[in-house]
C-alpha cells in the first residue's frame, strides 16, 4: 500500500495504536480506518506488564495481554480491508496463546485465513545459571535470593521480518526491544541491511518516537498554561512517514486531538534514553546526537539525522522474581487539623503493624497532597508543619511491601479499621493488596537465543 | 562595573521536562526554551547541585549528557527510584513526577 509509485520516493506510513498495555483503544481504531496506513503496531508491554503476565500465568489464568481481545477486535477487519499489517507484543508471557486468542477473534469477525505469525524463544529462563552477573545492581542472580518467576529476552527485529516475510498480517510477540515494532517493517520493505547501522539506528529512532504513542502527540506534555493541548480527551495517536534513508515526517490523522510539534518530539526522543548517542537495542547502537527536528507543516515533524553503530554482542534479559506483596490502605481527613489527624492515624497504624502484627518490613506513610510523590521512601525531610496546618483536606496513605500475603492484607484491614477506631472524621478508606514482582536485568550470549516463528492461519 | 543581585526565575519558566524510568534509574531530560536559558541552565543544573539539592533522591551516581544543538540536557540519576517500579513503596514508583521536582528549582539569570 505505499502511497507513492516511484520507488526512490516511497514512504512507508507506520501508525502506533498504543503505548502500554492500558492504553486507549478507540484512537487505533481511527488511525485503521482512517490511517492509510501499510503498518499499524502496539507497544502493550511494560516490565511491570510481563512481570504481572507471569504472575498471572502462575495462578492459571493466560499469560497473554489481558486486553488483547479488547484491542484487535476493533482494528482486524479495517486492517485487512486496508491492507495495513499488524505488529505487537501482546503476547506477552505465553505469545502462542496469543496468536491463538489472535485467530479466534479473526475467525469470530468472519477474516478467516487471516494469517498470524507467532515469534517465540524470548523465554531464556532454561538457560540461567546462578553466577550471571547482575546489570542493575551488586551480586549475581543466585544472590537475589528470591523464587525466579521467569526470564526474557529482549528480541530484535529479525524474527519479526521473517514473520512479515512469511506474509503475515499479523506479527504477535512477547518480550521484544520496542522500538523493533517499527524498525521491523522498515527492514522489510526497503531491504536494510543486517550491518546497515546508519539506517538501522534511524528506523530504531522512528519506533522510539512512535512507541509510547500519545507522548508524541500530546500526551505526557500538557502543562496547562506553559504548554496548552486543545483536545486532549480527543488524542490522535502517532504515524510515521518513513523514506528509504530512515528520515521521516511524524504527523497525526487530521481532526484528532493533541499536537505534533517540535517540543513534543524532542521530548519524546529523549524519554528513557541514557546516552543519546548511545541508545542501545539488540538491533543496533543507536545515535540520536546528530537529530535535526524541524517543523515542516501544522502537526507535522521531520526528523533526520539519527545514525548508529555496531549492536551490542549481548541481550538484555529481565528476570522476574516473586517479591511478595504491596498492601495499602488510604483514608481521608478534612478541614481544621487534617493534617494532624491524618499523621496521628499513620502513626497508629504503624504501631499496630509492628507491635501487634510483627511486621519487620518497611512501612511507608504518605500524606498525599503534601509531598508524598516528590519525596523517598527512607530519609525523607521532615515536612514544614506551619504549611501541613493549612491543608484543607489531606489523604493518608499508609504502604508495606512483604513476603507474607497476610501481612499486607493485615495493613490494607488495619486502614479500614481507622473508620471508627481512628482520629476524628476519617472518611474513604480503602485497601488493596498486589503480588509484585522484583526486576533485574543480566545479560545472555546472543548466539544461545534462538527466536522461533510459527505461522498459523485463522 | 558593578554587580547587580542575580534575578532567578523557577526552571519551569524556562524549561520543560519529562521523566522516564529503567529498573531503579530515573532518566530526566531537560529542554531549554532559548538558547539564553540553555547557557544558564547548564552552567548551573549540574550533577553536583541536584545530589546537593535533594540528597535523599539523588543517592547514587548522576550523570548529565549534553545536546547543545537541541538546546537538551539528559540526566540519568542511579538508584533514585526505591528499587524501580516493581520494588518500590512511593505511589509514584516510576518516578515520573521527578521531571517536576527539577523544574521546581530556580535558575539565576545572566544581567540581573
Amino acid at each position: 500500500m505505499a502511497q507513492d509509485a516511484t520507488a526512490h520516493a516511497r514512504t512507508i506510513r507506520i501508525g502506533c495504536g498504543a503505548g502500554f498495555s492500558g492504553d486507549r483503544v478507540d484512537p487505533a481504531e481511527d488511525l485503521a480506518r482512517r490511517g492509510a496506513l501499510d503498518y499499524l503496531f502496539f507497544e502493550c508491554l511494560a516490565e511491570r506488564t510481563l512481570a504481572a503476565a507471569h504472575v498471572g500465568m502462575a495462578e492459571g489464568r493466560p499469560g497473554h495481554d489481558p486486553h488483547l481481545s479488547r484491542r484487535l477486535t476493533p482494528v482486524l477487519a479495517p486492517c485487512r480491508e486496508a491492507g495495513t499489517r499488524i505488529l505487537t507484543n501482546m503476547g506477552s508471557a505465553d505469545p502462542m496463546a496469543g496468536g491463538e486468542a489472535a485467530a479466534e477473534i479473526a475467525r469470530g469477525l468472519g477474516l478467516q485465513g487471516l494469517r498470524i505469525a507467532v515469534v517465540t524463544g524470548d523465554d531464556v529462563a532454561a538457560l540461567l545459571t546462578p553466577d550471571m552477573k547482575l546489570m542493575d545492581a551488586e551480586g549475581t542472580l543466585g544472590e537475589v535470593g528470591l523464587p525466579m518467576i521467569g526470564a526474557n529476552a529482549y528480541l530484535g527485529a529479525a524474527p519479526l521480518v521473517d514473520g512479515l516475510a512469511e506474509g503475515a498480517d499479523l506479527v504477535i510477540t512477547g518480550r521484544i526491544a520496542d522500538p523493533a515494532l517499527a524498525l521491523a517493517p522498515l527492514i522489510h520493505e526497503f531491504g536494510w541491511g543486517d550491518a546497515d547501522w546508519s539506517r538501522l539506528g534511524a528506523g530504531t529512532l522512528v519506533g522510539h518516537l512512535l512507541e509510547c504513542a500519545s507522548q508524541i502527540t500530546g500526551g505526557y506534555f500538557a502543562d496547562p498554561g506553559r504548554k496548552d493541548v486543545a483536545g486532549m480527551a480527543w488524542l490522535g495517536y502517532p504515524l510515521a512517514e518513513v523514506g528509504a534513508d530512515g528520515a521521516a515526517v511524524i504527523t497525526k490523522l487530521p481532526d484528532t486531538g493533541g499536537l505534533v510539534d517540535r517540543r513534543t518530539v524532542l521530548e519524546q526522543m529523549l524519554y528513557e534514553v541514557h546516552d543519546p548517542a548511545a541508545y542501545l537495542t539488540p538491533d543496533v547502537t543507536a545515535d540520536f546526537s546528530g537529530v535535526a527536528i524541524t517543523q515542516a507543516g501544522t502537526d507535522r515533524v521531520s526528523v533526520h539525522g539519527a545514525s548508529g553503530h555496531a549492536r551490542p554482542e549481548g541481550l538484555k534479559v529481565t528476570v522476574g522474581f516473586a517479591g511478595g506483596f504491596l498492601g495499602e490502605g488510604e483514608i481521608s481527613y478534612a478541614g481544621p487539623g487534617a493534617a494532624a489527624r491524618a499523621r496521628l492515624a499513620g502513626e497508629v497504624i504503624r504501631t499496630r503493624m509492628v507491635e501487634l502484627h510483627g511486621c519487620q518490613d518497611p512501612i511507608r506513610v504518605d500524606l498525599l497532597g503534601l509531598g508524598a510523590l516528590l519525596t523517598p521512601t527512607e530519609g525523607a525531610a521532615a515536612p514544614d508543619p506551619d504549611w501541613e496546618a493549612l491543608a484543607p483536606e489531606v489523604r493518608l496513605r499508609v504502604a508495606v511491601r512483604s513476603r507474607s500475603r497476610e501481612l499486607a492484607e493485615t495493613l490494607a484491614r488495619e486502614v479500614e479499621a481507622l473508620w471508627c477506631a481512628g482520629p476524628a472524621g476519617g472518611g474513604g478508606a480503602r485497601g488493596r493488596v498486589t503480588q509484585s514482582v522484583v526486576t533485574r536485568s543480566v545479560l545472555i550470549d546472543r548466539a544461545r537465543v534462538r527466536p522461533q516463528v510459527k505461522v498459523i492461519t485463522a | 562595573m558593578t554587580r547587580h543581585s542575580p534575578r532567578t526565575a523557577k526552571l519551569h519558566d524556562l524549561a520543560s521536562a519529562r521523566a522516564g524510568d529503567k529498573g531503579d534509574t530515573a532518566s530526566i531530560a531537560v529542554i531549554a526554551d532559548t538558547r539564553e536559558a540553555y547557557a544558564a541552565i547548564k552552567a548551573q543544573l549540574t550533577p553536583e547541585r541536584l545530589r546537593a539539592e535533594f540528597p535523599d533522591r539523588f543517592r547514587g551516581p548522576v550523570r548529565r549528557y549534553e545536546l547543545p544543538a537541541l538546546l537538551a540536557l539528559n540526566f540519568v540519576a542511579e538508584r533514585a527510584l526505591d528499587g524501580g517500579v516493581n520494588a518500590s513503596l512511593n505511589l509514584d514508583a516510576h518516578g515520573k513526577a521527578l521531571s517536576y521536582l527539577l523544574l521546581g528549582m530556580e535558575i539565576e539569570l545572566p544581567g540581573g
